[in-house]
């Protein structure tokens, strides 16, 4: 089974500063795999352990740095690596995104079966590139994944979570899975696996690589463009109040409900 | 850009049990202001399902038109026939407008639509407005709800998606006399990838899904362990609410996914929040600040959840909290 995962450097959105002019401070931000991704890539390791014949490949479109996050992931298990780097895919959104990300695993991978990916960034948060990846690559879809459970004659089961329970799904591959946080946690990498990533080749690859023009990717092949961007507004606390005792703050806190 | 395009379209999603997703009136509210100020277009409704029964709600929430797409097939949601059919009904009908509810269905679906379309998409978006050219100006919060963001979109339909409970249903919504369209896409064709062969509902213990609760408890790292929940469930059942959590107490696995409130979690906006030991970092923030009144509990003074709470008392959670169970019980 050829496994893709598709996975982002993301600022750490935790760690985000103000300039004096009111612009997101991007220097001295530490840079992270996001955070779904972790999950993602623990996914696809658990399943090649589980498979004999399964490939993992892992690529991120993102700048040279990014070759960072796809040794990370070789260090996890993952079999190779290579990115997808080019001037010209600045500015994109996530329909530019998505074709720039499946044009590159058509020309690199081939014929994949599964592509991983995790269900949001946390720094676009728009939980739309997985979906829109599938589309371009003609593949089956499952969103929100918490976990893969079986896999069986060309068909993975997999626990969906949606908002009133969790659904318990069969997918045809080919096909796109878009996961969740799961229930268990992302390895640290073993000695090997540093050993492995250090001596790692991370090719990366252009517009032409991966034939695509110039209409198709970044700002020009993307529909949507950000018109502005603002600082929200914050709000103004109310009153904090440090009561004498237990009594006292749970009576206010009474009398403050029933208002 | 395509001036053939014209109204706007509201995806008017069913849910398992049969019923209008609430989200649905909520977007149909803000899209009567759009109309209005693109002249008095239509608002329109996209029914997919395998039966059809709520008419009144669509003439009580001011639609002009429903198109209905109804096959045994659809009964429940499945990303390729939703999505085959969406897609048809658009160039069919060619909104200028397309709006989705961000629930995991939407979200399912919405990507997939404006992919096939080449069009764009704004997800999550807080406020939808129209710009001085007539376009659809989506704002949305992005790097964790640090920036927000006005994006526009420069092919046709112009596509948004928007979460649950974030915009406002009608107080006094416009009663219409809606026409109900009978669409029969070609679904035949379809070999469906995707099957759900089993569906467990989530048990909830105060019977009340976070995202419907008009009261909501919400506990974090502080609570220390699954314990701390049991009494937050407590006062919850008190309050006829629901419990919730921060990510870091999911993360702590001391409770499920299914309830994190925030950037990563569910966007609440209930009619009281009472955030119990949740330190209040902006992503968690991001999930809960718009709700009617924020109640903090923290034993940090300096904690960033009391610059969004209405009341902020300095104190610890498992001695307040159970003498307050006791005074509302009194």
């Amino acid at each position: 089974m050829k496994i893709v995962l598709c996975i982002k450097q993301v600022p750490d959105t935790a760690d985000i500063k103000w300039t004096e002019n009111n612009t997101i401070q991007r220097e001295g931000v530490e840079s992270v795999i996001n955070p779904f991704d972790m999950y993602a890539i623990e996914t696809a390791v658990r399943l090649k352990e589980k498979l004999n014949d399964a490939h993992v490949t892992v690529v991120s479109m993102g700048p040279p740095q990014a070759e960072e996050i796809l040794k990370k992931a070789v260090s996890m298990g993952v079999d190779e690596g290579f990115l997808v780097s080019d001037r010209k895919f600045a500015g994109a959104d996530t329909v530019a995104t998505s074709r720039t990300l499946a044009a590159a695993i058509k020309e690199k991978v081939g014929d994949a079966d599964l592509v991983i990916c995790g269900q949001f960034a946390t720094d676009g948060d728009t939980a739309q590139t997985g979906p829109s990846i599938a589309q371009q690559l003609n593949f089956a879809q499952v969103t929100y994944v918490k976990e893969i459970t079986d896999y069986k004659d060309g068909v993975l089961t997999v626990k969906k979570e949606v908002e009133d329970g969790v659904e318990t799904i069969d997918v045809k591959l080919p096909a796109v899975l878009c996961m969740l946080k799961c229930d268990y946690e992302p390895r640290r990498p073993l000695i090997q696996g540093f050993v492995k990533a250090h001596d790692a080749k991370i090719q990366s690859y252009g517009m032409d690589d991966i034939k695509l023009s110039p209409e198709e990717v970044g700002m020009k092949g993307s529909p949507t463009y950000v018109s502005k961007a603002f600082r929200p507004e914050q709000k103004q606390g109310g009153e904090v109040i440090t009561p004498k005792n237990p009594q006292e703050a749970a009576k206010m806190l009474k009398d403050f409900i029933n208002r | 850009m395509d001036n053939e395009n014209k109204g706007i379209l509201i995806y008017a999603e069913i849910t398992r049990d049969g019923e209008l997703a609430s989200v649905v009136l909520e977007l149909a509210n803000t899209a009567q202001d759009l109309a209005q100020k693109l002249g008095g277009v239509e608002v329109n409704a996209l029914v997919i399902s395998s039966e059809f029964t709520q008419h009144s709600i669509f003439q009580n929430n001011g639609f002009d038109k429903v198109y209905v797409v109804k096959d045994e097939k659809l009964k429940y949601y499945n990303t390729e026939y939703y999505s085959k059919i969406t897609i048809d009904v658009i160039n069919e009908t060619k909104p200028q407008i397309v709006l989705i509810g961000a629930t995991t269905q939407g979200r399912d679906l919405a990507p997939r639509v404006s992919s096939t379309l080449n069009t764009g998409l704004t997800a999550d978006c807080t406020h939808l407005d129209i710009n001085e050219k007539g376009m659809l100006a989506a704002t949305r919060p992005t790097f964790g709800g640090n920036l927000m963001a006005t994006i526009l979109c420069k092919n046709m339909p112009q596509m948004a998606t928007v979460r649950p409970k974030v915009l406002k249903k009608a107080e006094n919504p416009i009663v219409k006399n809606t026409e109900f369209i009978e669409m029969k896409p070609q679904i035949n064709g379809i070999d469906p990838k995707t099957e759900i062969i089993e569906f467990i509902k989530n048990i909830q213990t105060t019977g009340k899904r976070i995202d419907e609760a008009e009261v909501i408890i919400a506990g974090g790292k502080g609570l220390k362990s699954p314990e701390g929940f049991k009494l937050l469930e407590e006062l919850a059942n008190a309050l006829g609410g629901a419990v919730g959590a921060s990510r870091a107490a999911v993360d702590a696995g001391w409770v499920d996914h299914s309830i994190q409130i925030g950037q990563t979690g569910k966007t609440v906006m209930p009619k009281l929040y009472i955030a119990c030991a949740i330190s209040g970092a902006v992503q968690h923030t991001v999930g809960m600040n718009s709700s009617d009144k924020i109640i903090a509990i923290n034993k940090d003074p300096k904690a960033p959840i009391f610059q969004v709470a209405d009341l902020g008392i300095v104190g610890d959670v498992f001695e307040i909290v159970p003498e307050l169970i006791k005074q509302l019980k009194g």
